[in-house]
């Protein structure tokens, strides 16, 4: 288990003063000016170093990504930093917004600067009315204590400004959530160009996830090495997991990569409900994912790799616990509803065929389906998956497909059961006519 | 830069700015599209254009993927791209089936059967069947106005509509509303779509969502008749395509011209057909004790024998209307000629272009297609959103681009793209020609500049200095430019005009122009006064003066006329039209003319034998090698005669003082240019529209 | 999701408050000139907070003319996220139920009875006395804190359909509950009590102002290298003719090594050839190849290769690739 000392949240659950004072105290912003003369270089090399894989749900290496961004262009460099947490499950950033506000502003600051970027744009999602309030006061007070802006004391001029949107899930896309900043519906652009060469406003861009960003500071301190060595191979660093469902104490916790699914649930989420043995399935990085086999959740452990080899994903590591109560066809069906309702319309097969996965979910979460429907269901998945401008036609279909994959069973007993009780009621109602015409 | 690719098993060389799609139709492999259009900005959106490039491990959509973006190859061998295999076809397979499944498949009641893309590629690319067994969609239907239906349950989201409003018609009108599957095509509140070029639009859509109203329901794709021809409703000479079923014309479409409106026509040009049926006169009539009374030719023609043999020469005048064919100008001409008329004319009163300074003087002479080119315009007295609204698409779209500069003196109006508002009359545009105007730097420092004045500038008193300052400007605009870059430009707002002066209809030595003709009726002092087709004025309905209309609509000219002959309407005749670049062009007859009315170079020619005289032509081809002597280019039919700059030399040595009046816009109300658009029902219920939506402001909804 | 339309029922005009509208001018300003359509999403948030709690038409006329948009473009904007309310909402409270599946599992469809029975019988509908209304929202971020609604701008957390009724006569007694967890926990921390941070190192101040930078990040070379940046290698963006030499054929060049000098903007042979002792020094330095450089001599092995020519290592190399191939 991750001890204390390796941990960056240190106000995760607001125990003690999100501002600065209190940060200072935990030591943000601790010569923050000598990382900065380090260079550019130095911190996109430490963070390539680090390992550290994006925390949005892709997993992209973020040093690699900074790395991309052109060195001497005239157009001015943008960081957009993604706070529009809205991936079911996920509740991560939302605590690092209001309780830890300033190891995102300072990491905002050496990013920037990382990649010669003097304005950051940080877009909530629109719901995070109280995150926005308390992130702004700690954007205030680092401005007021001169630690960005203009002329600040680190040298390296940065406005931040606190962006917002309005109600819609695609907007964490990176280029949907472009889009939208710009004004427009959040419809995601077509790549290339990557915002990288084209980005807000058609400027050079990077968009990083919130803790991707609030980490850095952390990392630059104390080497990438030290990060590196945190997790496994690949899977570096520490990670704030979010355990929702059928748990004993759901909780949002910092922990260490590649951590076993169980000791995460039973170590801190104090367990399923109703024991180990009680599990049916586990979602294990937001809906996006496709369920996990029981059996395979007492043996995972959290990280990018061996999640994907489970033809699941870390995703944005939100576990959402299922037990033996559960009406599996259900959840998914309601998170083929999700889908349905946050697909932006824009390309045919997801605007198209999140509607009918839904509309089939929802008769088999019924029974109100024929067996064959399941194979049809797949194919419609698949017809969706890679087809579509961004990942939101893939998240719509994985969970379909996990679902098939690993509980076809239950489905089948469902129409099974569905067509007894149908026939079962055919024959009362034939029998009521029968009696009828007798009469 | 150019890459080799190869392109299902054939090796191809193409630019690498070309898009994958482009790349894959170079070599031959057709790819579905729908959102795709080769004018419209790329969307991508449709999936249908799917292919498979080696190295990515999707699809890709080819329409956004450029050659120079696609993925190297690992090995370093030739990059390759399949549109064949069977993942392709199964993905395409899969986007149909997609579109199909909220579709309504109700193409037997839909005007867009026979001439629809989505069922063609359905029968090409589509599964035989649905699978989809859930309820469909149903979309509200929206009212946008009178021009352009909607059924918008069969709308497939492509947003071909909404690109074309924003980025070509520069009027942002469109949009989609909603999100995921419940977005919806519509305008702010169902507003009624106010812009000159909206019916594009229809062309676009790829399915029957949006389907012109005028025409519902009227006639199927397959029955109809089709003749390729020229549009008359302004000076540009649009390609159009006439669909006719028996006598009647049921549509008029636009036909591709890259050189001269790609591939848009205005609203007017395609829905003032309607205006081909009413108010048409079909029968000869003669004024008889001061009413019109129909009458056969025989007694027409012979009334004005007698009239045309009795009176002095010089006390006979003849005008040409906006409308008018090179043929039957030619043809009065020459009747006129044979009589000793001098009075001839095809201007309006106080239009003072003048044949004699040379061609260069009255044409458009950087072309149509040399606005692609342009970095600085300056507009004088025009508003070419009216007056030639494809052309007005063709700066915006050359604006959009960037590095265009756009100047105007005259009018403030709304033109679809920004402009600097530099005066409103000739005192400003002296200025530039002085130099000492900012503007006048930016004419100079462009290398491609323009000066393009329309009729608000040169139909006026001082329209002659007017034009002399403008072939100042741009003869001192184009010093230090490319010397075969030509920057002066006239604008007709007409499509008879150019081919009028080409003829020489104006008055020789000694003759009136139309304004003294014009005094000269309305005091009597004339005998005859012969209006070809001349609508957009008239004198004094009682005056002494024997006026003869020939034309094809009851309008103005008819109503102050003693006789009127029943002519043909731009349909009914082959006739030639040049346009304002000095394009020669054919119309070609789609129709025959209603009732008794004639083609109207026989009508002139039919006079002759009352009047005794005899004309060296009886037939339109003998006629036409006739006209090609007297002006040879016409001969040169879909090209431009380049005309002999020094006229525009000669019209710059042109000093004269100019009045201090603003210079006004030549077209008042666009949707009632001239008769044929005076006589359509749909014409005078957008202008109606147009009108309450200025003066109510926003909140208007399409009744 | 369905057909979002703008209420029927319209008020003849809507303004900002003298307040709202000096905010609308400090907004535009965060954003470049010309851009100011950015700023649509938080005025028409404005003005739905201004006017009850809903989006009126008037309104999105206004914000299109504040920010030179068409209106169209402003009406999408207000179909297409769908916190903005398009009719209008409860006077106490328009209560948003998150109903996605981590709510759901522990219980979300309890709380829209409670919606259904008090409030109203369908979503967007207002309540018989106009003062509440409610809707079922995707997931709103609280899924550790799950079932929840959010009434304004406050979340209420962790409820149980009893909890959630007294949250409700809070607002109708016009004393709200405290938002948050309504079962005591603090924020998404597990109930009973933290299972991390509770090292009371973290929060003493030692952290604070003493902190070394850590070893890799103080080793003297790196910094001493970034201010004598005049003897780095000329870099490429790409390799030329996007054909890079096979740098491994340098002895001690391997695809490792390979990668990083790529890195550098360093693909061909007479790249490395022209090194100057500084230079090469730099590259030893930067990469902390400890003298490798020289040891291995890679200007001369460069020099031959550039040159078109083999060296000893890099025939035998192309053999053993040829030997390869075969047996493959």
């Amino acid at each position: 288990m991750l001890q204390d000392k390796d941990r960056i949240f240190l106000n995760l659950y607001g125990f003690h003063d999100a501002g600065l004072s209190g940060a200072r105290v935990r030591g943000a912003w601790d010569n923050t000016k000598a990382l900065i003369e380090k260079g550019h270089d130095w911190i996109i090399g430490e963070v390539k170093k680090s390992g550290l894989r994006g925390r949005g749900g892709a997993g992209f290496p973020t040093g690699l990504k900074w790395s991309f961004m052109p060195k001497d262009d005239p157009r001015p460099s943008y960081l957009v930093i993604n706070a529009d947490e809205s991936e079911p499950g996920s509740c991560k950033d939302r605590e690092i917004l209001r309780h830890d506000p300033h190891l995102l502003i300072e990491g905002a600051l050496l990013a920037s600067f990382a990649m010669r970027a003097h304005t950051c744009y940080i877009y909530f999602r629109g719901e995070f009315i109280r995150e926005r309030e308390a992130f702004q006061r700690a954007v205030d007070e680092a401005y007021e204590a001169r630690l960005i802006g203009q002329g600040n004391v680190h040298g390296w001029d940065l406005d931040l400004f606190v962006h917002h949107g309005a109600g819609a899930y695609i907007c964490g896309e990176e280029t949907a959530l472009l889009e939208s900043l710009e004004g427009r519906k959040g419809q995601p652009r077509l790549k290339p160009p990557f915002p990288a060469g084209c980005g807000l406003y058609g400027a050079p861009t990077t968009v990083n996830n919130v803790e991707s960003i609030a980490v850095v500071p952390d990392i630059l301190r104390r080497g990438g090495s030290w990060f590196a060595k945190l997790g496994k191979a690949n899977n570096t660093g520490t990670k704030l997991f979010q355990i929702s469902g059928h748990v004993e104490q759901p909780c949002v916790v910092e922990e260490e990569m590649a951590i076993p699914l169980r000791e995460l649930i039973e170590k801190h989420a104090g367990g399923v409900r109703g024991g180990w043995d009680n599990l049916l399935t586990v979602i294990p990085g937001g809906s996006s994912v496709a369920c996990l086999p029981t059996d395979v959740c007492g043996e995972i452990t959290m990280d990018f790799d061996a999640l994907s080899a489970a033809k699941s994903g870390l995703g944005t590591a939100a576990v959402i616990v299922m037990d033996k109560s559960t009406d599996i066809v259900k959840a998914i069906a309601r998170i083929s509803y999700f889908y349905k309702h946050e697909s932006c319309g824009q390309c045919t097969p997801c605007r198209e065929g999140t509607g009918w996965m839904w509309r089939v979910m929802e008769r088999m979460a019924q029974g109100r389906a024929q067996k064959s429907e399941i194979d049809l269901l797949l194919k419609v998945s698949k017809q969706v998956e890679g087809q579509t401008i961004c990942a939101l036609g893939d998240a719509a279909a994985w969970p379909v497909q996990g679902l098939i994959r690993n509980f076809r069973h239950v489905i089948e007993e469902r129409i099974d059961s569905y067509q007894a009780k149908s026939k079962s009621a055919q024959g009362d109602m034939d029998r009521a006519e029968f009696i009828e015409a007798a009469e | 830069m150019t890459k080799t690719l190869i392109i299902d098993g054939k090796t191809i060389e193409v630019d690498d700015d070309l898009t994958v799609f482009q790349a894959c139709e170079l070599a031959g492999s057709e790819i579905p599209r729908f959102c795709y259009h080769e004018r419209l900005s790329i969307a991508g959106n449709c999936r249908m254009c799917l292919v498979e490039i080696s190295g990515a491990p999707k699809l890709i959509a080819s329409c956004a993927m450029s050659v120079s973006d696609m993925p190297p190859s690992r090995d370093g061998s030739l990059q390759e791209v399949k549109t064949k295999t069977e993942k392709v076809r199964k993905a395409r397979e899969g986007v149909m089936e997609f579109l199909l499944i909220n579709h309504p498949l109700d193409c037997p009641i839909c005007d867009q059967g026979g001439e629809c893309d989505l069922q063609d590629q359905a029968m090409a690319f589509g599964l035989g069947g649905s699978r989809y067994e859930e309820n469909k969609r149903a979309v509200e239907e929206k009212n946008i106005g009178p021009l352009i239906k909607t059924v918008m349950t069969r709308c497939i989201h492509c947003t071909r509509c909404v690109r074309f409003m924003t980025e070509i018609a520069g009027v942002e009108e469109l949009g989609l509303s909603g999100r995921g599957e419940d977005a919806e095509i519509t305008t702010y509140l169902q507003r009624g779509i106010l812009s000159e070029m909206s019916a594009n639009v229809v062309d676009l859509c790829p399915v029957g969502a949006l389907t012109h109203r005028p025409w519902a329901h009227a006639a199927r794709p397959w029955e109809l008749q089709k003749t390729e021809t020229i549009d008359v409703m302004d000076g540009v000479g649009s390609a159009i395509r006439v669909d006719t079923r028996w006598r009647e014309v049921m549509r008029i479409l636009p036909r591709n011209n890259d050189v001269v409106n790609e591939e848009w026509i205005s609203d007017k040009t395609r829905y003032v057909c309607d205006g081909l049926k009413s108010q048409r006169l079909d029968n000869p009539y003669l004024r008889i004790d001061g009413k019109l009374r129909p009458v056969s030719w025989d007694e027409a023609l012979g009334a004005i024998a007698t009239r045309l043999k009795s009176a002095e020469p010089s006390r006979v005048g003849a005008l040409a209307g906006d409308l008018c064919g090179a043929e039957e100008m030619f043809a009065l001409k020459s009747l006129m000629d044979q009589l000793g008329v001098k009075s001839i004319d095809c201007r309006a009163p106080y239009e003072a272009l003048d044949p004699s300074y040379g061609r260069a003087s009255y044409l458009f002479n950087s072309l149509i297609e040399g606005i692609d080119h342009a970095d600085a315009i300056l507009l004088v007295g025009t508003n070419p959103r009216l007056e030639a609204a494809v052309l007005n698409s063709r700066i915006r779209g050359r604006w959009t681009h960037g590095g265009l500069e756009v100047g105007l003196v005259g009018e403030p109006v709304d033109l679809t793209y920004a402009y600097e508002d530099l005066g409103r009359g000739p005192k400003e545009l002296a200025e530039i020609a002085r130099g000492s105007h900012p503007f006048a730097e930016k004419l100079r420092r462009a290398q491609a500049p323009m000066v393009i004045v329309g009729s608000g500038g040169f139909t006026r008193k001082d329209g002659e200095a007017v034009l002399g300052l403008c072939a100042q400007i741009a003869k001192m605009a184009c010093e230090g430019s490319d010397p075969a870059w030509q920057a002066f430009n006239v604008l007709h707002a007409v499509a008879g005009r150019v081919a009028g002066l080409d003829l020489g209809f104006v008055p020789s030595e000694g003759g009136f122009d139309t304004s003294s003709l014009l005094a000269k009726t309305n005091s009597g002092a004339l005998e005859v006064l012969y209006l070809l087709g001349v609508d957009e004025f008239s004198g004094k309905a009682d005056s002494d003066t024997f006026v003869i209309y020939q034309g094809s609509h009851g309008d103005r000219g008819a109503h102050w006329a003693d006789v009127v002959l029943p002519g043909s309407a731009y349909t009914e005749k082959s006739a030639t039209y040049v346009n304002t670049e000095g394009r020669v062009q054919i119309g070609s007859r789609a129709v025959y003319p209603p009732g008794e009315a004639k083609e109207d170079w026989k009508i002139v020619r039919a006079l002759c034998e009352h009047v005794g005289q005899v004309l060296p032509f009886n037939t339109l081809s003998e006629l036409r090698s006739k006209m090609y002597k007297l002006v040879p280019h016409f001969a040169h039919v879909d090209e431009v005669e380049l005309a002999d700059q020094s006229g525009v030399e000669k019209l710059a040595a042109v000093s004269r003082s100019c009045d201090s009046d603003a210079f006004l816009g030549g077209v008042q109300d666009f949707y009632f240019t001239n008769p044929i658009a005076r006589s359509s029902k749909i014409m005078a219920q957008m202008s109606e529209l147009n009108l309450r939506m200025k003066n109510k402001g926003t909140r208007v909804a399409a009744e | 999701m369905s057909v979002r339309r703008l209420c029927p029922e319209q008020p003849a005009s809507f303004a900002f408050t003298k307040e709202n509208e000096a905010w609308a001018k400090q907004l535009v300003a965060k954003y470049p000139a010309g851009k100011q359509a950015s700023a649509v999403i938080p005025l028409l948030w404005r003005a739905q907070e201004q006017f009850d709690g809903w989006l009126c038409e008037p309104a999105i006329r206004l914000v299109g003319d504040m920010l030179g948009m068409a209106y169209i473009r402003v009406y999408e904007i207000a179909t297409f996220y769908t916190m903005f309310q398009l009719s209008p909402v409860g006077r106490k409270a328009h209560v948003q139920v998150c109903g996605t599946t981590p709510c759901m599992l522990r219980g979300s469809g309890d709380l829209i009875a409670v919606c259904k029975s008090r409030i109203a019988p369908k979503p967007h509908e207002l309540s018989a006395d106009g003062d509440y209304s409610w809707e079922e929202v995707e997931c709103l971020g609280v899924c550790a804190n799950a079932p929840m609604v959010q009434i304004w701008k406050d979340t209420y957390e962790d409820l149980t359909p009893e909890l959630f009724e007294k949250v409700l006569d809070g607002f109708a007694d016009g004393n709200p509950v405290k938002p948050g967890s309504q079962i005591g926990r603090q924020a998404s921390s597990p109930q009973g009590g933290p299972t991390t941070l509770t090292d009371p190192a973290l929060y003493d101040g030692s952290r604070a102002g003493k902190r070394e930078i850590s070893e890799t990040a103080t080793s003297g070379e790196v910094s001493l290298l970034q201010t004598d940046n005049s003897a780095k290698p000329e870099a490429l963006s790409g390799p030329r003719d996007g054909k890079a030499d096979d740098l491994k054929l340098i002895s001690g060049v391997g695809p490792k090594l390979e990668e990083t000098l790529n890195g550098l903007g360093i693909y061909h042979f007479d790249q490395i050839a022209s090194w100057s002792k500084e230079t090469a020094n730099w590259v030893d330095t930067y990469l902390s190849f400890k003298g490798r450089i020289e040891r291995e001599d890679w200007i001369s092995q460069a020099k031959v290769l550039a040159s078109g020519g083999e060296t000893e290592f890099s025939a035998r190399k192309a053999n053993a690739r040829d030997e390869n191939e075969n047996e493959a």
